[in-house]
């Protein structure tokens, strides 16, 4: 036998002519937020974006759910079920617009794994081998927050509540959903350190104002984008000149008619 | 896992491997109502056959989509479930567990599907390292003969999605040729007990009994990374256990040894 081993190339940049942009950080770090007005300004420049988020795939969010309702995850299968939908994202959502030269923004990327199945008791050797088939980031921002912030922006903002997970009650920290959460984060923002440090992750100061991240996030992102050549689908926004291409020649397409009758 | 003990797994695990068709279900249905009949506790997990996840695979599989990535991690989410649920706390208890498919049967289909060997090993480094392993050794023609006869041939045993034939048949025979040879590997890098499986079923159930009689008496379950991390040692350690002797030694084998039968099957 004769296959071709696919060689893992999370250590390596990605060979594709479009740029993939994670970001990462805790639950109420800000991160989602900063993503999406990145998203605007790539948009108002003109740029396709293709966006993506973690544990989203049909195919596994339906068994998460199952899972977690019925409490039946154990820290394994939680890493196993996360690294699956990760897979299936990778190749059928980030690749191939990866290819054709777009720019993918994920919210969450294999580096929020390494971080909570850590907290949960997974070997972390295991966890960066699972994810051995992943691409590298051509940039990964990494929201720093401390745990008070990040509480009170979720208790007071726009979602006004913790869910058992985010607070790692499966864990049994502790009974009381604040508190699980701050002793849950807590460790979860030591192991984001660490990989801060081991994949060179760009750290931002999640404490300032909105607009202040994202004028750093913007600048940052240009520098990156410096040896990026968009792609413009203007064919499909320009539909007439798009089908025109298509047409058959006037003459021809009278034959076409004639011949059917 | 570091997280859960391993510590007192008394009882036995016994995995039965082997190509689609070729029996293992059927001979598992019968190993269990013979160790029953002794009086032991059996319990029998089959491939895919989690609480949380056998819907999901069947709706993969409907979509025919899968890249071998999210694949083979599919496959071993199920198994984790079922090792974790099931295998652990059967083991613990005491219990027989014969496992129909365990994860070489990963190894093969992932290998062959052209994903890197060490990855999928890598991912199933919390499994059990079973007490026996037996390997169900068919060859291919024998294996296309029996499985039209019987069921039929399916979409997924014919591993169209690898497009390797234009109907099933080509399919089929590609597939399960690859998958044997595969096995045939595997079985010798993890010290299978093979077994002829193109003789006749109550001739094998004999086979079969005689090699798990001897496990039922002996030491506890390993862990597989480490044997996996070291695969001398992992040779070594099938190679202390005295009830994993050599064909010769155990009287119903003797007529053919798994030696002998490898040379003889499958063309090479």
């Amino acid at each position: 036998m004769t296959t071709p081993i696919i060689k893992s190339p999370y250590l390596f940049d990605h060979p594709y002519p479009g740029k993939l942009i994670v970001v990462e950080g805790i639950d109420g770090s800000g991160k989602s937020t900063q993503l999406s007005l990145l998203r605007k300004w790539l948009e108002s420049q003109g740029s396709n974006i293709f966006f993506t988020e973690w544990n989203s795939s049909e195919l596994v969010k339906e068994t998460t759910k199952r899972g977690k309702k019925t409490k039946a995850l154990t820290p394994l299968t939680f890493s196993l079920l996360h690294a699956t939908d990760f897979a299936n994202r990778l190749y059928h959502q980030i690749l191939p617009p990866l290819k054709a030269g777009m720019i993918v923004l994920a919210d969450r990327y294999m580096y929020t794994a390494f971080a909570r199945d850590a907290v949960r008791g997974v070997s972390p050797s295991w966890v960066r081998r699972l994810y051995s088939f992943a691409l590298k980031p051509d940039l990964a921002f990494y929201f720093r927050v401390p745990i008070e912030v990040s509480l009170s922006r979720l208790l007071e903002g726009t979602r006004a509540e913790l869910k058992y997970y985010e607070a790692g009650m499966d864990l049994g920290l502790s009974p009381n959903l604040v508190e699980s959460f701050t002793l849950f984060q807590s460790r979860t923002l030591i192991e984001y350190d660490k990989i801060v440090d081991e994949f060179g992750l760009t750290v931002m100061d999640a404490t300032l104002e909105i607009d202040e991240q994202q004028a750093q996030v913007r600048e940052i992102v240009s520098k990156t984008l410096a040896t990026y050549k968009p792609k413009r689908s203007f064919h499909a926004k320009r539909e007439a000149l798009f089908w025109r291409r298509f047409a058959l020649p006037e003459s021809e397409r009278t034959q076409g008619e004639t011949d059917r009758g | 896992m570091p997280y859960q003990s391993l510590k007192g797994l008394k009882g036995k695990l016994i995995a039965v491997e082997g190509p689609d068709g070729v029996g293992r279900s059927t001979h598992i249905e019968l190993l269990q109502e013979w160790l029953e009949v002794q009086g032991y506790g059996v319990l029998t997990t089959g491939w895919t056959r989690s609480e949380l996840m056998s819907k999901t695979i069947a709706t993969a599989k409907q979509g025919n989509i899968l890249d071998p990535w999210s694949y083979s991690l599919l496959y071993a989410t199920d198994f984790a479930d079922r090792l974790e649920h099931q295998i652990i706390p059967a083991l613990r208890s005491g219990f027989v567990v014969l496992a129909d498919r365990y994860i070489y049967t990963a190894f093969a289909r992932n290998t062959i599907r052209g994903c890197d060997r060490q990855w999928i090993h890598d991912v199933f480094g919390f499994a059990i390292v079973p007490d026996l392993v037996c390997y169900l050794r068919i060859d291919v023609d024998t294996l296309a003969l029996r499985v039209i006869e019987s069921k039929g041939m399916n979409y997924w045993e014919c591993g169209m999605d690898m497009r390797l034939g234009a109907d099933l048949y080509d399919s089929f025979k590609k597939y399960q040729g690859l998958i044997i040879a595969e096995f045939d590997s595997i079985a010798e890098e993890f010290g299978f007990q093979v077994v002829d499986a193109r003789r006749p079923p109550d001739e094998i159930q004999e086979v079969l009994r005689a090699r798990i009689l001897p496990i039922l008496s002996e030491g506890r379950t390993k862990r597989i990374h480490k044997a996996a991390a070291d695969k001398t040692s992992a040779e070594k350690s099938h190679a202390d256990k005295p009830v994993l002797a050599t064909p010769e030694t155990s009287p119903e084998t003797s007529t053919v040894p798994a030696t002998d039968c490898s040379n003889k099957e499958t063309p090479r």
